[in-house]
């Protein structure tokens, strides 16, 4: 999606190199590398406590890392300034693990909120873009006058969604996308974003627990342990490494 | 990049929304190119325009669209590209297989995106707002009336049971209401206390009445300014917290975590909070007011020439006991009232930020007004107790 018009191979869509995270004397992550390119599927897997949503925080720039860089699209996600960093910050989405719906405002305003922000588009214009999103996660125009405290766990992750895909992202950021919601409902939903992204085309980084949704999904997969990486590749590569970790995480599954 | 006639400036990455020139050979062809998405769109409104423009004077003669140039479309794009097309497809489209799923997507769900019409004004509604007032007026005095009643009731209960009195909430309550509150209310006193004395020393003096300001400094400061400030202070400062903290336990379902453990959200978050604040406004009345009769002295020895020991000894004979008792009781009633008054707003906070900001300030509001009127009630139902008449 992202091919440059100037026949110049495109940078990477998130590149992340040496990246080290701390709180206080807790180290989080040590030295972590990777870049993701236009169109792949990455998930994120590790143990509770080992740090995922934290790096996800760290490559959105919710975070400032203690050492090491994050490119989104072949700019620094922190540090750049005023209107290259709208811009970044405006070609991904993200869906928070609990949603993060604005609480104030009913479903339908929550998804117009970021397309308002651009402060181009005439009302009628976004009315018809916020129920098409709508459309797309497969809630209907009776539900736009619902308050996010009115929805079901289920419909909460489908609204935040839609939120995360007002502005037509190029990556989209997912943050525990299952979670919370039964198999049949986690399968529909990743059967969703599978369709979505056939459309749309976007890039995703997940972090997830659930082993379905990272094998429907994720055609990469990279396993936080021990504050590292220690493994990075296609689904069945990293199956087979050795560690105690993987062994544990994928006998649940077989 | 591009020397179409129309290039529009916008924050995309990937090129941005051109058409391309009037062909000599072909006028009724439209070719357009590059990257029709909401970021290769124009990025201010007044340019957005010119291009719905350009393209609707374009669209007058076209019959053919060619859309085969375009690098990416999304939703945002064929949108307004239907719209130019009067809200439907042109015969000869030439686009991909995935350019023309979108457009279909764009043509199924246009017809939801009609306005909905406006409901019809009520002319009564007017009328119609003061009665929900009332009923609304109704209600708080309705849930603050069955919250003392609950309130009774748990005192009954703990009295039967008195190992579950909830020492540690009320021990917590006592010290960042109480004692954490002790600078500000003294700093606050004591700077009332000088502007009054510094005031009402400049009136006196032209009528040769000095010694007054013993009088007139104690009689207002232990009756009246001491427990009122304090209970404004309080109100602002622990009132407000209150509303807060028991509001976002709301919001995190934190409440209903205490009711299935089978705790009463009365007995373990309202009553300590109520005793607690009803215990220490007494103290803090007590300080406020000492803060405010250091701050008088002050002003009347710099300003009169009174000495600390002469105001000191004066006090007693200007000022009555009993307006001590009427000023500790005041801050027992006021205290009381502020902590039930920040307990029902917090438990009618509803789970959003809205209500949680809302009901704060009500809160805030409700207590203050609450706490002068009772204030007015006092003035009438003491005016014959403690005051020196001739």
């Amino acid at each position: 999606m992202t091919a440059s018009t100037n026949g110049k191979s495109p940078p990477p869509v998130l590149e992340v190199q040496g990246l080290f995270t701390r709180f206080g004397a807790t180290e989080v992550h040590r030295d972590i590398s990777f870049s993701l390119e236009a169109g792949e599927v990455l998930g994120l897997v590790g143990g509770s406590g080992s740090g995922k949503t934290t790096l996800l925080r760290a490559l959105v720039g919710l975070l400032a890392p203690a050492a090491g860089t994050v490119r989104l699209f072949g700019q620094p996600v922190r540090g750049a300034g005023g209107r290259a960093y709208t811009a970044i910050r405006r070609r991904f989405g993200m869906l928070f693990q609990q949603g993060a719906l604005f609480s104030a405002l009913p479903v339908f305003d929550n998804i117009a909120f970021p397309l308002r922000e651009l402060k181009v588009l005439d009302e009628a214009t976004i009315r018809a873009l916020v129920l098409m999103k709508l459309a797309l996660v497969e809630l209907g125009p009776e539900h736009a006058a619902l308050m996010p405290a009115e929805l079901s766990g289920g419909m909460v992750k489908r609204v935040a969604l839609a939120r995360a895909l007002a502005l037509e992202p190029e990556l989209l950021v997912l943050d525990e996308p299952t979670s919370g919601l039964d198999p049949g409902r986690a399968r529909s939903f990743v059967q969703l974003i599978r369709t979505l992204k056939a459309e749309l085309g976007f890039t995703i980084v997940m972090v997830t627990h659930d082993l379905d949704t990272l094998s429907d999904l994720a055609g990469r997969c990279a396993v936080l342990a021990d504050k590292r990486l220690i493994a990075d590749g296609p689904l069945a590569e990293v199956r087979a490494f050795d560690h105690p970790f993987i062994r544990e995480f994928f006998r649940s599954a077989s | 990049m591009n020397d179409s006639p129309t290039a529009f400036s916008a924050l995309s990455p990937g090129g941005s929304a051109h058409i391309g020139p009037l062909e000599k050979n072909a006028p009724f062809v439209v070719r357009l190119s590059g990257a029709w998405t909401l970021a290769g769109l124009p990025a201010r409104a007044r340019e957005l325009r010119a291009l719905e423009a350009e393209l609707r004077r374009r669209a007058k003669d076209a019959k053919e669209w060619d859309l085969s140039a375009v690098q990416h479309l999304d939703s945002a794009g064929a949108l307004l590209l239907w719209r130019v097309w009067g809200r439907r497809l042109p015969g000869a489209l030439g686009v991909s297989e995935a350019q023309r799923h979108i457009f279909e997507r764009v043509e199924s769900l246009a017809a939801q995106a009609a306005p909905l019409p406006k409901p019809p004004r009520d002319p009564l509604a007017a009328v119609a707002f003061v009665g929900y007032l009332c009923l609304d007026v109704l209600r708080h005095l309705r849930d603050f009336v069955a919250l003392i009643g609950q309130l009774l009731l748990d005192c009954l209960w703990l009295a039967a049971h008195p190992r579950q009195w909830p020492l540690k909430e009320f021990s917590a309550t006592v010290y960042k209401s109480g004692a954490l509150a002790l600078p500000v209310t003294a700093l606050v006193g004591c700077l009332i206390g000088v502007v009054i004395s510094y005031l009402s020393s400049l009136q006196l003096r032209i009528f040769g009445a000095d010694s007054f300001i013993v009088n007139i400094l104690g009689i207002s400061v232990i009756r009246e300014l001491g427990p009122v400030l304090v209970a404004v202070l309080v109100a602002g400062r622990s009132g407000s917290a209150m509303t807060a903290q028991i509001g976002v336990m709301r919001v995190t379902e934190e409440i209903d975590a205490l009711a299935t453990m089978g705790i009463s959200r009365s007995q373990r978050l309202v009553l300590p909070k109520v005793a607690a604040l009803a215990l220490t406004m007494p103290f803090l009345t007590l300080w406020c007011s000492s803060a405010a009769l250091f701050g008088g002295m002050l002003a009347a020895y710099f300003q009169l020439g009174f000495s600390f020991d002469y105001f000191l000894h004066e006090l007693p004979r200007a000022v009555p006991v009993a307006n001590l008792w009427i000023g500790l009781g005041k801050g027992f009633v006021f205290g009381t009232l502020v902590a039930l008054i920040a307990c029902h707003f917090g438990l009618r906070v509803k789970p959003n930020t809205e209500s949680l900001s809302a009901c704060t300030t009500s809160s805030v509001v409700a207590a203050i007004t609450t706490v002068i009127l009772a204030d007015a009630v006092f003035a009438i139902a003491t005016r014959n107790i403690g005051l020196i008449k001739l």
